[in-house]
């Protein structure tokens, strides 16, 4: 036991011998210690402990950066349940994650498949399906802008060649949102593209070989062997793109400015308009807390679905 | 069999360039409208190459918003951001891999718990701190009568200095590096921050390369907090000042084209060059959660 305790403090057993000069030293190594993250501590401490406890108090609070703060205990959040315009927001933002979460998944597993076929210049390939990732999601927006320009935008002039006359695609609501969320995947797959393809990377080929003996079809490996393998990929992927969908601004602000009539407003950017633009800080922390709880659960609800399949 | 291998890698090829051709589509129809002749943007049916190149747009662009600057502020701040992260995450990866001492596990626990909370829900409080900051921007030791740091880079800096990511990415590191180094420098009397400095901080490069090439990248792109406390337009940086010519400029497409070639190329530019990087930092942070 005693053994154990000393080897365990300081991972030495030249330490064994020293026991008194050992204990100085192990002060002499904390100190070492906290001067090393003293910075990062301070940090966290004042831009993310404290905030998060002002978060809480804030929402009881009304708040507008000129006058002082005044108590207004649950008045922010009664006021939530008839903000409308949050609704929508809530509306918005789930339409957008039934639809880009599943997609998402699908897209970026089926590029992972692609790109870990041992052909000759794959790797090319690889790069291009990362790039839209390390561009910004406002520049990106922009470019988009003027490809689903309804006149003169790459889109519709390509439609048009087949005969079809594209919408507006940015002023109409169900076009509009549809562009955002084809936007966002396009920037995103790469990035889960990578992650599967080292989940990919992990899967034993000798569950492959032995599957195609038994002659399965690759459809067949797909469904019983690549999908199972793969679910606590599929856990983290989903995971973060349901919390990166439930806070998407970038790409609603630039592409449509949350219209046409609010039909892409996200809550992201409701609460930015809320605290920074009509500056109701503390109505704004109230529907933060809100989305924070609302991302909780989806997490909770995500994680329970994908366990339940073990 | 032979030609039913054939087929396969047949349809790979097709398919891969076609989907290859969607994702870089965007980039080059930006590109080459951003050198056409105003009339050959809006030609019906569309025109893909310019009859005559022209640079006029790249001009207007940098004329008509102080673009130059946009380009300082982001590439100081993106930078600046970079050198903290790498500064302090290392320090602390260190720490909290190579040393004992006591509270670790659960600061450490907390450290990434705060990576699973929403940017969103802090991101009105640490406007308030950051306005009532003491004794800078015209504030008292309270922190009241003033600005404090807003409008000010360190408003941007500072936030982001010390990410639990970059933490977390060093820690990894350093545990993967043996303890034998720092055993016999003990007994040679070196001192602990020289341990960390001279002996294991060198042999972390592969690992500052990625977190650093991974923090300019978000620096560089990043849009909503500068946007929010950078309202003075000297401090604008390209994503807001790029943001700002849809509003603006709401018809003139080829300056708009180019403004943004101008600030998608350096991190293109980047990635082609240092690909492997973004790749492993991409991996790396999807093992995180």
């Amino acid at each position: 036991m005693k053994w154990n305790r000393l080897n365990e403090t300081n991972g030495s057993s030249l330490a064994l011998s020293f026991t008194s000069k050992k204990s100085s030293f192990n002060r002499y190594q904390s100190r070492a210690a906290y001067f090393l993250i003293a910075p990062t501590l301070l940090l966290f401490v004042v831009f993310m402990i404290i905030p998060i406890a002002m978060a809480i108090y804030l929402s009881f609070t009304s708040y507008d950066i000129i006058s002082e703060i005044e108590w207004v205990g649950l008045e922010n959040f009664r006021r939530l349940i008839s903000d409308e315009i949050l609704w929508i927001t809530f509306k918005n933002v789930g339409v957008l994650t039934i639809f880009y979460v599943p997609l998402m998944i699908i897209i970026s597993l089926s590029l992972a498949i692609l790109v870990t076929k041992p052909y000759r210049g794959v790797t090319i390939f690889r790069l291009a399906f990362y790039m839209p990732t390390v561009t910004s999601a406002v520049a990106a927006s922009i470019v988009w802008l003027w490809l689903l320009n309804a006149e003169y935008g790459l889109i519709n002039q390509l439609l048009s060649y087949i005969g079809i006359a594209g919408p507006a695609w940015l002023a109409e609501s169900a076009p509009a949102m549809a562009s955002v969320i084809a936007v966002t995947l396009w920037l995103g797959v790469g990035g889960n593209m990578i992650i599967y393809m080292a989940g990919l990377k992990g899967i034993p080929n000798q569950l492959y070989e032995a599957a195609r003996i038994d002659g399965a079809s690759g459809f067949q490996q797909l469904i019983h062997i690549t999908f199972p393998m793969l679910r606590p990929t599929t856990l983290l992927v989903s995971t973060m793109t349901i919390i990166g969908a439930l806070q998407i601004f970038d790409q609603a602000y630039v592409l449509t400015q949350g219209g046409p009539a609010n039909s892409t407003k996200t809550i992201v950017y409701h609460i930015y308009t809320t605290g920074f633009e009509q500056l109701q800080m503390g109505y704004a922390s109230a529907q933060a807390l809100v989305l924070t709880l609302t991302i909780l659960i989806f997490t909770v609800i995500n994680f329970k679905i994908n366990q339940s399949k073990d | 069999m032979k030609q039913k291998e054939n087929v396969k890698k047949l349809l790979f090829y097709i398919l891969s360039s076609a989907i290859a051709l969607l994702m870089v589509m965007p980039f080059i129809w930006s590109l080459l409208t951003s050198i056409k002749p105003d009339e050959e943007i809006f030609s019906i049916p569309l025109q893909w190459l310019p009859s005559t190149f022209t640079f006029d747009h790249y001009i207007e662009a940098f004329q008509s918003v102080p673009f130059g600057r946009y380009l300082f502020n982001s590439l100081y701040l993106a930078v600046m951001g970079v050198l903290f992260n790498l500064l302090f995450g290392s320090m602390s990866g260190y720490a909290f891999a190579k040393l004992k001492f006591k509270g670790r596990n659960v600061i450490f626990a907390i450290l990434l718990a705060a990576m699973m909370i929403p940017g969103v829900v802090v991101m009105i409080p640490q406007y308030i701190v950051l306005n009532n900051m003491p004794l800078m921007g015209g504030n008292d030791i309270l922190g009241q009568g003033g600005h404090g740091l807003l409008n000010n880079f360190w408003a941007v800096i500072l936030p982001g200095a010390a990410g639990s990511f970059a933490v977390f990415f060093m820690r990894q590191f350093f545990l993967t590096l043996p303890d034998e180094y720092m055993e016999s420098a003990r007994i040679d009397g070196c001192s602990e921050f020289r341990i960390y400095w001279n002996l294991y901080l060198p042999l972390t490069k592969p690992a500052l390369a990625t977190l650093g090439i991974f923090t300019f990248q978000a620096g560089w792109n990043s849009f909503l907090w500068p946007l929010i406390v950078l309202n003075d337009r000297s401090l604008y940086t390209v994503q807001i000042g790029l943001q700002a010519f849809t509003f603006d400029k709401q018809t003139a497409y080829g300056p708009m084209m180019a403004a943004t070639i101008v600030i998608i190329l350096p991190i293109i530019l980047i990635f082609m060059y240092l690909q492997k990087y973004f790749i492993d930092g991409a991996n790396f942070s999807g093992i995180k959660s």
